[in-house]
């Protein structure tokens, strides 16, 4: 048994929504210049150039990288030897976003009430937050800020078994389609497949955290992301949406085992600005 | 790529000369509005009551900054999905409305409305509010404070760097685009 404080956690989330907000990983910058070489069209260069300059403003400015600091989605991968003292972990988790998303200048994004007086709740709160149960006695933290513009363009269906990997294929394309350039391309995919419908998301939105561009461990999953990330890369979307060949960066795809009757895939889209921190405690 | 240089307002005859793809240098005044301050501007009009600011010849930037550091203009700024203000956009044309700058296609609506009442619609590049924010000069609320980040700002910008999308002939750079880099059958 190892006690974790709750004040621990709560530093740690702040600290984490602050940096994910002010500086992206090396990996989705590396992806990003890629892009750049990679692409043709004139405009969509524009675009690309534009969003890694925008990088280096906010890191050197400690500005959020994008006006819309996004619902904070939380991960937690609690080892079950950890024990947390000193308050609650909700509580904890929660302070932490509040603290964060005030001193680090970030926008307040979130209204109560969704479907009728919309009240902003003026801290960000509350966040969403994922929980797993792993071996061990450590608290693994990951803060991943996720915007609206991306987030409204995520899809889920239920397919028939009848429908296979041709019919995932085909789902995943048509959501990127249909979403344009409003989910700010070129876009990181999560794609979910199996489980149930609530499952099915977790694991598209999941699938985001995975360092940009590293495949699938598993070998048939891993062509099926290469396969859907080319006829993505051809719908000519393009940067935002301007023309181009570069409609997404990759293309992370996460299973699990489904009922008999059912094949659940979900979309979770995420823009070109990858924002992920994490930690372990 | 070469950038011409405009000023806002638009002059009704440099409208004219705008087309779908070209890059602009915007300098002068823009307001912003987004989602709930678009709902109580045509609810104002509703209800013939007059709007925060007169919209003619005006130019409106859908941002929600984030809050400025002590001794910033402005935090990060950049524009969010235009799709959300569709529903709105009609009536603030109507009204006199010359330009809109967002993120994003628009719909089949709004695009009819930019050819009839001779408005046009700029991009500015999603994502990149840190970078937008520079060309931003002076902040201040005009309208609708409780609102927070929805509240109608007025912005004096220098150069702020935007593309002309969808102009007053109907062309439209999103579609362009997709016919010329879509290799993937429909």
């Amino acid at each position: 048994m190892r006690e974790i404080k709750a004040r621990d956690i709560t530093e740690a989330v702040a600290r984490l929504c602050q940096q994910a907000n002010y500086e992206l990983d090396e990996k989705v910058l590396a992806a990003l210049r890629l892009a750049e070489q990679n692409e043709t069209s004139p405009l969509g260069r524009e675009a690309l150039g534009q969003i890694i300059e925008n990088t280096r403003v906010a890191k050197r400015q400690q500005l959020p990288l994008c006006q819309d600091c996004g619902t904070t989605v939380v991960f937690l991968e609690i080892g079950q030897d950890a024990h947390i003292v000193d308050g609650d972990l909700t509580e904890a988790v929660t302070e932490g976003v509040r603290q964060g998303y005030t001193q680090g200048y970030l926008r307040k994004s979130i209204v109560s009430q969704p479907f009728s007086a919309r009240i902003n709740t003026r801290d960000n709160t509350p966040p969403v937050i994922h929980t797993e149960i792993v071996s061990g006695d450590r608290i693994k933290v990951a803060v991943l800020p996720k915007g609206a513009g991306s987030e409204n363009m995520s899809r889920m269906a239920m397919l028939k078994p009848s429908d296979g990997r041709q019919g995932v294929i085909d789902f995943a394309v048509r959501t990127v389609d249909e979403a344009g350039g409003s989910p700010c391309p070129p876009l990181t995919v999560g794609l979910g497949i199996g489980s149930t419908a609530e499952g099915v998301m977790i694991l598209a939105k999941k699938a985001l955290l995975r360092p940009t561009g590293q495949p699938s461990d598993d070998a048939e999953t891993a062509e099926l992301e290469k396969e859907v990330l080319s006829r993505i890369n051809a719908l000519g979307i393009g940067p935002l949406g301007l023309g181009g060949n570069v409609t997404a960066l990759a293309v992370h795809a996460e299973t699990r085992p489904t009922h008999i009757a059912s094949l659940p895939v979900a979309v979770n889209l995420q823009c070109h600005s990858v924002r992920h921190k994490e930690v372990t405690l | 790529m070469d950038r011409v240089d405009i000023r806002s307002p638009i002059d009704a005859g440099e409208i004219e000369k705008l087309t779908a793809g070209t890059l602009v240098l915007i300098s002068g005044i823009i307001y912003t509005a987004r989602d709930a301050a678009h709902h109580r501007m045509v609810q104002a009009l509703d209800n013939n009551e007059e709007l925060p600011f007169d919209v003619k010849g005006q130019t409106i930037y859908y941002t929600g900054p984030t809050p400025a550091r002590p001794g910033r203009v402005i935090g990060s700024a950049g524009p969010t999905t235009s799709r959300r203000m569709d529903a709105y956009t009609p009536r603030l044309l109507a009204a006199g409305l010359r330009a809109m700058i967002g993120k994003g296609e628009r719909s089949a609506m709004v695009r009819e409305a930019l050819q009839k009442y001779r408005a046009v619609y700029f991009v500015a590049i999603g994502g990149a509010g840190a970078l937008l924010s520079r060309s931003i000069k002076k902040a201040e609320i005009i309208a609708y404070d409780d609102l927070g980040t929805e509240a109608i700002r007025r912005l004096t910008v220098e150069r702020f760097p935007a593309i002309v999308a969808d102009d007053v002939y109907g062309a439209d750079i999103f579609e362009q685009g997709k016919a010329r880099y879509r290799t993937e059958a429909k």
